[in-house]
């Protein structure tokens, strides 16, 4: 507005609007119909004698249970660590101008998602009645090395195949779609620079394809905590075995499935966490402002100051217009 | 090394040469048999219509497209292939990377790497390719950047920075490779008119140092003031080539007056 302008009706700088807000009557009745739901849940958890709360207590940090955590967060890791692995091998070989890698790559995802991961334990469970003895030597001649398959292949290690084998197509698919996403540009420009192909997917690539990869990675590992408790079907002890064990003996099983849920909830709200920082790190250059840690929230929450969001955000030192 | 009928010192001054360089989509033939020479130190200016084939004729300088036919050399030695005997060998993909160091290449989108800042975008190739340490790489990318006026945004990330600054650092990022040739696609054409000055010093600078350059550009203006040497290519051949003073002021041919009118 021109000030300056003459015949204007408000001379000088408009005043701050004073309105009264929009009421929302909609959003109270929600809200209330909400709060009394989950009093009644509360009423219902606290006096169902069922949930035998003290039992939970009990058997809350039991030495079968927290061996059965041991297991399940071992497993855990493990598996994603052989699906981390193999996806990103599994990805290269699919984008690979071979033929046949890339044919190879598409049969196994192929296979390793279109069949149930728990058939997938079982089989590698019952691997012994398939082939009774593994041995390395020379493709069609002698072998140097033969061992049993149920003793080459003790319960963790199916466990762990199972797992592993079947993230590792899921991983694959994931981490195609993050190479695909950095642009063609950037594989020129390191060429042109000299770089090698190697280098260039090391170095150049996966930092970037690291973005869209890792949010759905984070979602694959509290996904594998929570998919090991199938492992129970071939008799691994891991943490819902564990508990299941117990209450053969007692017949407490409500209480031993909240002791499980506990242990489950616990780790996979500290696996968000972690995911939440792995996330914050991978996106250097890609915002312009990193977001706050849930820390800095607080502390910002604490001091009185608005949270403030991404886009009002100003860097120090930035120039206007900046290209993205 | 091609043509034999030309003496030695003539074809060592030579730092491209193009004979009957053809290159094609599946039946789409963008370059139908490109003849040029870039003689060294010298500022060789590509202008034409898009879709004339002059970025796909600077992307297979240094191999990032591969020519169907004709024959194409830098410095004395052929690109992409080896002559053993009277055949032609294809490069392993480690030597076409080796060739490539010595070719610096500016991109129209600036293709900085995002997820580094300034300075490691110039240090990533000296470090990884050359194996340089960081510390001397550290170095002399201050310096390239204190030449391009951009010594402050060091530790900037690219999304931080202006088009015209992203180019800059871009063209420090080729020039921390000592490349002995420099290629430039279209530098400034994605920049703000009010931008473009800046990128066009950096390169004028360049000039001046006697380093070869190979700049595909519309910026008639730094053709006309800065080229040694232009050619005007339409539908993948080469219509009119010669010194950018008289081509741009005295056209031969019809298409390159037509092309002219509307860009000058």
């Amino acid at each position: 507005m021109n000030s300056s302008d003459q015949g204007s009706v408000h001379p000088g700088r408009p005043e701050t609007i004073k309105a009264v807000p929009v009421r929302h009557p909609g959003r109270w009745a929600g809200a209330a119909v909400v709060a009394v739901l989950a009093a009644m849940l509360i009423h219902a958890l606290v006096t169902n004698r069922q949930f035998q709360w003290d039992v939970v207590n009990k058997y809350l940090f039991d030495s079968t249970i927290l061996h059965g955590l041991g297991v399940t967060l071992e497993l855990t890791f493990l598996s994603m660590l052989i699906g981390v692995a193999g996806g990103i091998t599994l990805a290269i070989m699919r984008l690979s101008a071979n033929p046949v890698l890339s044919s190879t790559a598409w049969f196994y995802i192929w296979v390793f998602r279109g069949t149930p991961v728990l058939v997938q334990l079982l089989f590698w469970n019952f691997l012994g009645a398939l082939w009774a003895n593994i041995s390395i030597g020379i493709p069609f001649g002698p072998a140097f090395w033969s061992e049993p398959t149920n003793k080459a292949i003790p319960l963790f290690v199916a466990a762990l195949l199972g797992l592993g084998l079947n993230e590792a197509a899921y991983m694959a698919e994931i981490v195609r779609g993050g190479i695909q996403s950095v642009p063609i540009g950037q594989t020129e420009a390191a060429h042109a620079l000299g770089m090698s192909q190697f280098n260039t997917m090391r170095r150049i690539i996966l930092p970037q394809a690291m973005r869209v990869i890792i949010p759905p990675t984070g979602n694959e590992t509290i996904s594998m905590l929570k998919t090991t408790s199938l492992v129970s079907a071939i008799s691994l002890e891991e943490l819902l075995r564990a508990g299941e064990n117990i209450y053969s003996r007692t017949f407490q099983t409500i209480p031993l499935l909240v002791v499980v849920s506990i242990w489950y909830l616990l780790m996979t709200s500290i696996l968000t966490v972690g995911q939440y920082y792995i996330e914050r790190h991978f996106a250097r250059g890609a915002n312009r402002v990193l977001p706050p840690t849930p820390f800095q929230r607080l502390r910002r929450l604490f001091a009185g100051k608005p949270v403030p969001k991404i886009e009002h955000d100003v860097v120090p030192g930035i120039e206007g217009g900046g290209h993205v | 090394m091609t043509d034999l009928t030309k003496p030695a010192d003539a074809r060592t001054a030579l730092m491209v040469e193009a004979q009957g360089v053809r290159k094609s989509y599946g039946h789409v033939e963008v370059l139908k048999g490109i003849d040029l020479e870039v003689r060294k130190g010298e500022v060789f200016v590509l202008v034409g219509p898009s879709g004339s084939g002059k970025s796909t004729f600077l992307r297979c300088i240094n191999h990032l497209e591969k020519i169907n036919g004709g024959l194409l050399s830098v410095d004395g030695e052929l690109v992409g292939y080896r002559m053993k005997g009277d055949r032609l060998h294809e490069l392993k993909d480690r030597e076409v990377a080796q060739k490539r160091r010595d070719i610096g290449m500016v991109f129209q989108h600036f293709n900085l790497f995002p997820h580094m800042t300034a300075l490691e975008n110039l240090i990533e190739a000296p470090v990884q390719v050359k194996g340089e340490s960081k510390a001397d790489a550290r170095e002399r990318a201050m310096a390239l950047l204190e030449r391009v006026g951009l010594a402050d945004k060091a530790k900037s990330y690219p999304s931080q920075l202006s088009g015209g600054q992203q180019q800059r650092v871009a063209i420090a990022r080729a020039l921390a490779m000592k490349p002995k040739l420099m290629l430039f696609d279209e530098p400034t054409s994605a920049l703000d008119p009010e931008l473009v000055g800046d990128v066009l010093d950096v390169m004028r600078g360049l000039a001046e140092d006697g380093m070869t350059m190979i700049v595909v550009t519309h910026e008639m203006g730094f053709a006309r003031e800065v080229g040694d040497a232009l050619v005007f290519m339409d539908g993948g051949v080469v219509v009119e080539s010669g010194n950018p003073r008289e081509v741009l002021t005295n056209p031969q041919h019809e298409r390159t007056r037509a092309f002219l009118s509307k860009v000058l």
